[in-house]
């Protein structure tokens, strides 16, 4: 058990880690699309981790204690991942397509290459 | 196993998405920050669960959540994008 605890401190540091680093960067990076690219990754990275935290310490007291009731937490933690997953990359796509078609420039942009084809 | 620091971390990078939401300049920021804290509040949510003694509940909330949060950003997006609807 104390393994097992180990392991899943080392997840959950990873996973704090990188929510952390995506909510400096936002503040730290200059335009929109910056910004988009460090927070929608660097966040559902984090998340994905943190859950896996909490599926390994659920399926440690499953094996160790014996309690079944710990694979409903971990079926419902994994629902929770895949509805994270699917809908924080369509999401950010979405978002970074309405951004441009709204007319907003990166900072200290010169040339857009994709203006030509806006009507696509 | 004790997860209240990791619930403390989370907490802070909420606060801190959180001042990007009333800062941002322009709509586009602010939606990118919002749905930051989306992504962080259903991490919490999954953190609160385990803390208060494995309860699924908690993991359905974020759940719904996230699907709504999704629909939320989806339709702001296309508010910006100048579309009807």
């Amino acid at each position: 058990m104390v393994a097992l605890n180990i392991v899943t401190y080392i997840f959950i540091g990873i996973g704090l880690f990188f929510n952390l680093v995506g909510s400096v960067g936002l503040h730290r990076l200059p335009d929109m699309y910056t910004r988009l690219h460090a927070a929608t990754k660097c966040t559902t990275f984090g998340s994905i981790f943190i859950i896996l935290a909490v599926i390994i310490q659920c399926a440690g007291i499953w094996a160790v204690e014996g309690d079944s009731t710990q694979s409903v937490m971990i079926i419902h933690v994994v629902l929770a991942l895949v509805a994270l997953v699917v809908t924080n990359a369509t999401g950010a796509h979405g978002m970074a397509r309405a951004a441009h078609r709204s007319g907003e420039k990166p900072a200290r942009a010169v040339v857009d290459d994709l203006e030509k084809k806006q009507n696509d | 196993m004790n997860w209240m620091p990791a619930i403390i971390v989370m907490m802070v990078c909420i606060g801190i998405s959180v001042v990007r939401v009333f800062m941002g300049p322009g709509a586009p920021t602010r939606l990118v920050a919002f749905d930051t804290l989306n992504t962080l509040v259903v991490a919490s949510l999954v953190i609160v669960a385990m803390m208060t003694g494995n309860r699924p509940f908690y993991i359905d909330v974020a759940i719904v959540y996230a699907l709504l949060s999704y629909v939320m950003t989806l339709y702001v997006a296309k508010y910006i994008q100048g579309d009807k609807f």
